[in-house]
């Protein structure tokens, strides 16, 4: 699993990351379990639900960006918080990904929530090789 | 960057200071605030000075800070025929705004029933990630709040019909596409209705200090009486909703500005010429965001009335609970201003940022028309919250607008290293303010040191006179998410 560093000193009232990871499939996997652990503590959750997320995008970065805003949405809709799975990443623009994620429920008297990130932004955001693996940077709106 | 002081609380960066600046830039800041400005605030603010049609200056208020897109405290105004329109101007949160009553109730009233009536309004009103609203909308209904905004509600029986009167706009923007909204964004917005978020989002019972009266007169105005007096204060808005209309758009601008020629030096500033059929669709859906907007803080009202009435054992009315104003502060609006001598359509743009028009102009209320459009700033949980009231000199330099708030001075992630939420909230109780939260975390970063000192901002917006203090009020109690 890779690494998530807070950018502290960028869009402040929101959240900042830099992601860290060995190659692209880790890099969204570990974007996933950052944005389930800034929601809700993923241990609380109810019950567990599988899903398979497909998408395509021309560039990674916004694949990135299309990949979040689906976890952000199903959320908002479903109710459920992706915690884990694995993410394939394949294409060389476009770029497909076919996610196959687990997750639970929020259950609003037992799950501990946190933040409540709303949006993606494209505000410096960026896909790109660093240092023999990958490093993500995104900004979400809290 | 160099900024020349052009007066004691403004600042400006000349056009030359970075290459596509089509005007130059402002910022409304003392000497303490502009030295404390985050670098993020002059690249963002110079950024949106490049953006075509953009008319007069860009303005950046004292409560300014590093967002994305346009800082946060950012005004804009572009030419209506030939500017653009950009979701990053507006923010995700479209129409996030700050809704304030009055009551006839006294603090001494209050305190004795101050831990029974924060635990009712905290259980009445859902908040925090996942909440559910009290509201049941099926997604056509949801089309008839999105045309009709707090109108709707009032119509429903979930609001008085004079709410409408003190409402900016009267609750419902012009212009509303629902047609022009993906079903995505139906699908995470219609079951939110009546739900207060998180992050900086509020409700807030507050009360007036003997030294929070700014303005008698103005005051009066407003039914702003005495010391003791008992407010209460919403800061919420579109919710999910929102924040997909702003999702779908912000990436179908990226796609297309290429072939309106637009370059942009943030992403995040992703936009399109207003005229041409994706500004057009936009500004529908946004206008239809800012109207569940509307909707959200009213049937939040109607909330806070049955509860009021229930623990004090008095109707609303006979409580006094009427909405003194509800105010915008993220969204972009069709406005007629005078720029060198002659009359202009502008598409103004406000995120972080008030209208603030002055006394006499015709979208103030009648009710205040002799004083001014009120301007809410809501401060931190801590320090409290402000009432000013826009002004002539708001119309002329500002485009009528003012700040929205105390504006962060640090990160989320930095505060809760800082403190602890728990070890907050009984400090706040020691203090004399209840706070109810979904979250512990969600407390500490929302501390009042995460904040500017709302005095100061207030300070800035007097002495350059686009806006006039009215009054300040203390917290006593705090609903959070």
């Amino acid at each position: 699993m890779g690494s998530v560093r807070q950018l502290e000193e960028i869009a402040i009232a929101d959240c900042a990351w830099e992601i860290d990871a060995a190659d692209l499939p880790d890099l969204f996997e570990t974007a996933v379990r950052a944005l389930a652990e800034l929601t809700v503590d993923p241990a609380t959750l109810a019950g567990t639900v599988e899903a398979r997320i497909e998408l395509r995008a021309d560039s990674l970065d916004l694949l990135l960006f299309d990949f979040l805003s689906e976890l952000i949405y199903r959320r908002d809709t479903d109710g459920v918080v992706f915690h884990g799975g694995r993410v394939a990443i394949d294409g060389d623009g476009p770029y497909r990904l076919d996610a196959r994620l687990t997750g639970g429920r929020i259950d609003m008297a037992s799950t501990m929530r946190s933040n409540d990130p709303k949006a993606v932004t494209l505000h410096q955001l960026a896909v790109e090789p660093h240092e023999g693996g990958w490093r993500a940077r995104v900004v979400l709106d809290i | 960057m160099r900024a020349e002081r052009v007066g004691e609380c403004v600042w400006e960066i000349p056009p030359s200071e970075k290459p596509g600046m089509r005007v130059p830039a402002r910022i409304y800041a003392s000497e303490a605030l502009f030295q404390a400005l985050d670098q993020g605030v002059f690249e963002q603010i110079t950024n949106v000075a490049c953006l075509p049609g953009i008319v007069g200056r860009a303005l950046c208020m004292p409560d300014g800070h590093w967002g994305y897109g346009f800082p946060i405290g950012g005004v804009a105004a572009f030419d209506a025929r030939s500017g653009v329109i950009s979701p990053g101007g507006i923010g995700f949160d479209i129409n996030c705004g700050m809704r304030l009553l009055r009551t006839a109730l006294t603090e001494a009233e209050v305190r004795p029933r101050l831990g029974e009536l924060v635990d009712a309004l905290f259980r009445a009103v859902p908040a925090g990630v996942g909440a559910r609203g009290f509201v049941d909308t099926d997604v056509d209904t949801f089309r008839d709040v999105m045309r009709e905004g707090a109108g709707w509600c009032v119509r429903r029986g979930l609001g008085w019909p004079e709410d409408l009167d003190r409402v900016e706009g009267r609750g419902c923007l012009p212009g509303a596409d629902p047609d022009a909204v993906s079903e995505r964004a139906v699908a995470r917005g219609h079951r939110q209705l009546g739900t207060l978020g998180s992050g900086n989002h509020y409700l807030e019972i507050q009360t007036l200090r003997p030294d929070g009266i700014h303005d008698a007169e103005l005051a009066r105005a407003f039914g702003i009486e005495r010391p003791g007096q008992i407010f209460v204060m919403l800061h919420c808005g579109s919710r999910g909703f929102g924040h997909q209309i702003g999702t779908d758009y912000l990436r179908a601008f990226e796609a297309v500005m290429k072939r309106y020629g637009i370059e942009v030096r943030d992403r995040e500033l992703a936009c399109a010429p207003f005229t041409s059929p994706e500004g057009q669709a936009y500004f529908g859906a946004m206008n239809a965001a800012a109207n569940t907007a509307f909707a959200n803080r009213q049937v939040i009202t109607h909330r806070v009335r049955d509860v009021f009435a229930s623990v004090f054992g008095r109707d609303a009315r006979a409580l006094d609970l009427e909405v003194i104003y509800d105010v915008c502060h993220n969204t972009a609006k069709l406005e007629r201003h005078r720029i060198n001598g002659a009359e202009r359509d502008l598409l103004v743009h406000r995120k972080g940022a008030t209208r603030a028009f002055g006394p006499g102009c015709p979208d103030v209320p009648p009710a205040y028309q002799r004083v001014g459009q009120p301007v809410i700033l809501g401060g931190s949980m801590e320090t409290g919250s402000s009432l000013l009231v826009g002004t002539a000199t708001a119309m002329t330099e500002t485009f009528g607008s003012t700040a929205h708030g105390a504006g962060r001075t640090m990160s989320r992630h930095q505060a809760k290293r800082q403190i602890h939420g728990r070890k907050l909230i009984r400090s706040m109780a020691e203090r004399g303010i209840m706070v109810r939260a979904v979250s512990e975390g969600g407390v500490a970063e929302e501390a009042g040191f995460a904040y500017k000192d709302l005095r100061a901002v207030v300070d800035v917006l007097a002495r350059t006179g686009i806006s006039c203090p009215v009054a300040t009020f203390t917290p006593i109690g705090n609903i959070k998410g």
